[in-house]
């Protein structure tokens, strides 16, 4: 890491932001030390758990494997930014709702993964579920009670925000 | 009676308590706090499994004066983490007895300088000879524990085994093995540890039980009790991996923050949590066993052997409960186990969910298969002729005086997965296809609870207190780590009282503000805090209807400005328990002998498994679990319970390997430690069976530990179904089922297209 430090401007959960931060430094680090934003989690650290998963210009990303210096000019969505305006996302509901969350270390990275699945896909099958949580490892529910949350979300979200969005654009 | 009585609360799966914290991000973890001028702490470690320290070197492209460096000289009190033998060093002073053992501790204010730091430390060793194994261990030659690598031995006995062997129509042997199995918890193991001269240490972390890791740092700090605090942070997961391992960690910190002066975070990686911490115990289990002509069991002799790693922590314990459970829910008029737990030269394996029955069960489930092919009987069959009834006894003599629904729990599940006619299919299908289908189960039991007499030691002490602005605490020493204690105890407190749930907080879990209500551990927190909870709700009201005139109805505002009054009276609102044992419990811990629990969990697993001769992969297509575990309190907690802990099992038996290369883990990561993903865990169908427990919390028994019994021996009993072969270890991995499968079933080509 001995490139200078630069400056890496990014849309984050809807506002701007700068970080003044080396070049390579794990996107995970600057959210989680420079940001103080701690709902992404380190699980491993070699993109295998998914713990740390972020939107990154509308893809699900390992954020312990993209260097800040990626995320210039990127549109970055951490758990932070699911709630809008103080209302849950219909996934966190149904997490709450379903038992989708026990330990809850792995639950925010599920939960992006989940609303990456939903907004490319409004009503998956389980088979797109399980493909879509594929990369997001938990360790206490079995995954079960994850899908039947996804399942719930997407019988209830014909009326989100995302899905709204996506019909203005 | 309680257990029968109509509930608001208990019985209804009322969201978790800390539910909202964990889907929005908010939940802190230890890594996500920060202390105010906090230090990072890294750990120097043994890189043989066993010699002696010659000299310890420091390169000198660093420069350590901006670091602090503690060694075992920097141990103000015991260089010894107390748990039930005093055999294991918190820093390794003068030897090493397995790879990764700490010998020396880092602490610098930017931890990306640590990991420079931790290589540019050179020790050089007087290598010793290392055993790796039980057999190794077994030779006694050489000796790297104690006199005789021995950490304990049990021996079990009832009837006469012996004068059964000349005259039994069967007698069926068998031996097998489990290997270690790492928990995989999610958030690794951390902890920060503040240190001030006027009051001590305080200690946060990821953590199962708070007041082991107290007991640990009054004796490695030589400091009075008030003066050491531990505060468990949101955990997250743990399955026993948080047990005993925090004690060193917790040390470890503390003794880096008392010579740095500054709060000092340790949170290992993973690679350094997979290669340090403790593992399920691998075991090799032998079963020598007598039947008449009509398949009933005779006799049962059972050798049983772990691995304990190189110091004892947790393994006499462990030992313990897997010879308890070794002989299954059986009927068997003699029975002898003999029991071992011998010393190697790898990172001591400790509690891990099941704590020791996982690998008993495994043995015993998969026997059972291997005597039904022996003699003739259908292993269904073979099961229903042996299983205990209430009238029965154990092998411990313990007479089973709660109702055992075996039977029952067998026709549900053959029934719930179609057993009979998926077999008859997969036989009829299995010839012409490269993909053979097979159908297993297993039946178990797990003692809920503390083995013997561990609760009447532990003397648990649990209750309630009400703040000033209104809410009722639980103040309890019992962790939250995703199985749902602060939703099950605030459940008990709101039902107790007569309150609502959102009325009841849980205290934080403090050693400075909470009573020693027992570790996490053992499926105890449901049924035992639960019930010290039960009845500490039911005093309170008690007290306030005395002395502070609450009517025999009352509503939320009632009850609390009845509370008020009682303050004034007498300066607090307080309700506490001690443990009262079951006036019909007796247990002979020299002999063995009596009611090893209080109560016991029951279950029937059924796994469907493909295996596929061309890809020599293993799949779980389907598994039911069917369980009697008391009244269920949250059934969307524990339907989350059983499923994790299946998924778990199935991890067990097919996908988890630690591979040891000289006693350190060489697969050390989660690319090449591989657990069950997203796609890999079939549907998993719950079912419940409620017979009310009178001494458990609103007639609860453990559960959280049941579910990863069983799935081992049931998808090994599906793949014996599918392809005729008994493997008889696990985990079983294509790699294992290759070398016999090639050798057994040679390949189909592809039928043309």
């Amino acid at each position: 890491m001995s490139a200078p430090w630069a400056t890496i401007r990014f849309i984050l959960n809807g506002e701007p932001c700068a970080v003044h931060a080396p070049p390579m430094k794990r996107l995970l680090d600057v959210l989680r030390e420079d940001l103080r934003l701690t709902g992404t989690k380190e699980g491993c650290g070699e993109g295998e758990c998914g713990s740390c998963s972020v939107r990154m210009n509308g893809e699900l990303v390992n954020s312990c494997l993209v260097p800040v210096i990626q995320a210039e000019g990127a549109t970055v969505q951490t758990i932070e930014g699911l709630a809008t305006n103080g209302e849950l996302h219909p996934l966190q509901k149904a997490f709450l709702a379903c038992g989708g969350a026990q330990c809850g270390i792995c639950t925010p990275g599920m939960l992006m993964a989940a609303a990456q699945l939903l907004d490319v896909n409004p009503h998956p099958n389980i088979a797109e579920i399980r493909e879509g949580l594929a990369g997001n490892l938990c360790r206490c529910t079995g995954f079960m009670r994850i899908f039947e949350s996804v399942v719930k979300a997407a019988a209830n979200e014909s009326t989100s925000t995302e899905e709204q969005a996506a019909h203005a654009r | 009676m309680t257990t029968h009585a109509k509930t608001r609360i208990v019985g209804t799966s009322v969201p978790r308590k800390e539910g909202a914290d964990k889907i929005m991000g908010r939940a802190l973890y230890v890594d996500d706090i920060e202390r105010e001028g906090m230090w990072h702490g890294a750990t120097v470690r043994s890189s043989i499994p066993r010699g002696l320290i010659r000299s310890i070197l420091y390169d000198r492209s660093i420069d350590w004066t901006e670091f602090t460096v503690v060694t075992a000289d920097d141990i103000p009190g015991q260089n010894i983490i107390q748990l039930i033998v005093a055999d294991q060093p918190c820093l390794a002073d003068g030897k090493v007895n397995h790879c990764d053992e700490a010998i020396l501790l880092l602490a610098h204010p930017d931890k990306h300088k640590l990991r420079e730091a931790v290589d540019a430390v050179r020790i050089e060793y007087d290598p010793l000879p290392p055993v790796f194994t039980i057999e190794e261990s077994e030779r006694r030659n050489p000796i790297v524990w104690g006199t005789d690598n021995l950490f304990k031995s049990f021996l079990l006995e009832k009837g006469d085994v012996d004068s059964v062997w000349d005259t039994a129509a069967h007698i069926v042997e068998g031996e097998y093995r489990t290997s270690a199995q790492e928990h995989l918890y999610i958030e690794n193991n951390g902890v920060i540890a503040e240190w001030n001269i006027e009051t001590g240490v305080t200690v946060w972390g990821s953590l199962q039980c708070p007041f082991y890791v107290h007991k640990s740092l009054l004796s490695v700090l030589d400091l009075p009790e008030d003066k050491v605090r531990v505060i468990q942070t949101e955990t997250g997961g743990a399955f026993g991996g948080k047990e005993d391992y925090p004690s060193v960690l917790a040390a470890h910190a503390a003794l880096l923050a008392r010579k740095s002066g500054h709060p000092v975070k340790m949170v290992y990686d993973r690679m350094e949590d997979l290669a340090a911490t403790t593992k399920r115990h691998p075991s090799r289990i032998r079963h020598r066993t007598a039947l008449d002509l009509d398949g009933k069991l005779l006799a049962m002799a059972i050798d049983l052997a772990t691995d304990g790693g190189a110091y004892s922590t947790l393994s006499s314990t462990v030992l313990s409960r897997a010879t308890l459970h070794s002989p299954g829910p059986y009927v068997c008029p003699n029975v002898r186990v003999r029991s071992h737990s011998w010393a190697t030269n790898t990172v001591p394996y400790g509690a891990f969910r099941g704590f020791g029955a996982p690998q008993a069960i495994f043995a015993v489930e998969r026997h059972m298969d291997e005597i039904a092919a022996a003699i003739g009987i259908d292993p269904i069959e073979l099961r229903r002729r042996n299983f205990l009834h209430d009238g029965d006894t154990t092998a411990t003599e313990q007479l089973m005086r709660d109702p055992v629904i075996l039977d029952q729990l067998l026709d549900r599940a053959l029934a719930e997965s179609d057993y009979d006619a998926k077999r008859a299919r997969f036989a009829r299908e299995n010839p012409n296809s490269p993909v053979k289908r097979g159908m297993g189960i297993s039946a178990f039991y797990h003692g809920s609870g503390f083995t013997g007499s561990g609760e009447r030691n532990l003397n648990s002490l649990a209750g309630l207190d009400v703040t000033p602005e209104g809410k009722v605490r639980v103040l309890v020493s019992s962790t939250e780590f995703g199985q749902g204690t602060n939703t099950i105890l605030t459940q008990i407190a709101a039902e107790s009282i007569g309150i609502d749930y959102d009325d009841i907080a849980m205290a934080p879990a403090d050693t400075g503000i909470v009573p020693n209500s027992g570790p996490t551990v053992a499926s105890r927190t449901s049924m035992v805090v639960g019930r010290l909870i039960e009845r500490a709700g039911l005093q309170l009201v008690n007290l306030l209807r005395e002395h502070a005139a609450l009517g025999k109805h009352f509503t939320r505002d009632e009850f609390f400005a009845a509370c008020e009054r009682y303050r004034a009276l007498n300066g607090k609102v307080e309700s506490l328990c001690r443990y009262e044992a079951p006036p019909d419990i007796f247990w002979d811990d020299q002999k063995y002998r009596g009611e090893a629990y209080p109560a016991f969990g029951w279950s029937i697993q059924v796994a469907q498994v493909a295996v596929d001769t061309l890809t020599y992969s293993a799949e779980v297509e389907e598994f039911w679990a069917v369980q009697e575990v008391g009244r269920v309190l949250n059934p969307a907690l524990a339907g989350g319970q059983i499923e994790g802990g299946v998924a778990q099992g199935i991890g067990y038996a097919l996908y988890e390997k630690v591979l040891l290369q000289n006693g350190h883990m060489a697969n050390n990561q989660m690319t090449n430690y591989i657990m069950p993903t997203a796609e890999d865990v079939p549907p998993i169908h719950v079912f419940f069976e409620q017979i009310p427990f009178q001494h458990g919390a609103y007639g609860a028994k453990g559960i959280g530990e049941l579910p990863h019994d069983g799935p081992a021996p049931a998808i090994l009993n599906a793949i014996r179904d599918a392809t005729g072969i008994g493997f008889r270890a696990i985990p079983l991995l294509p790699e294992d089922l290759f070398a016999e499968l090639a050798a057994q079933l040679p390949a189909e080509e592809p039928s043309a297209v």
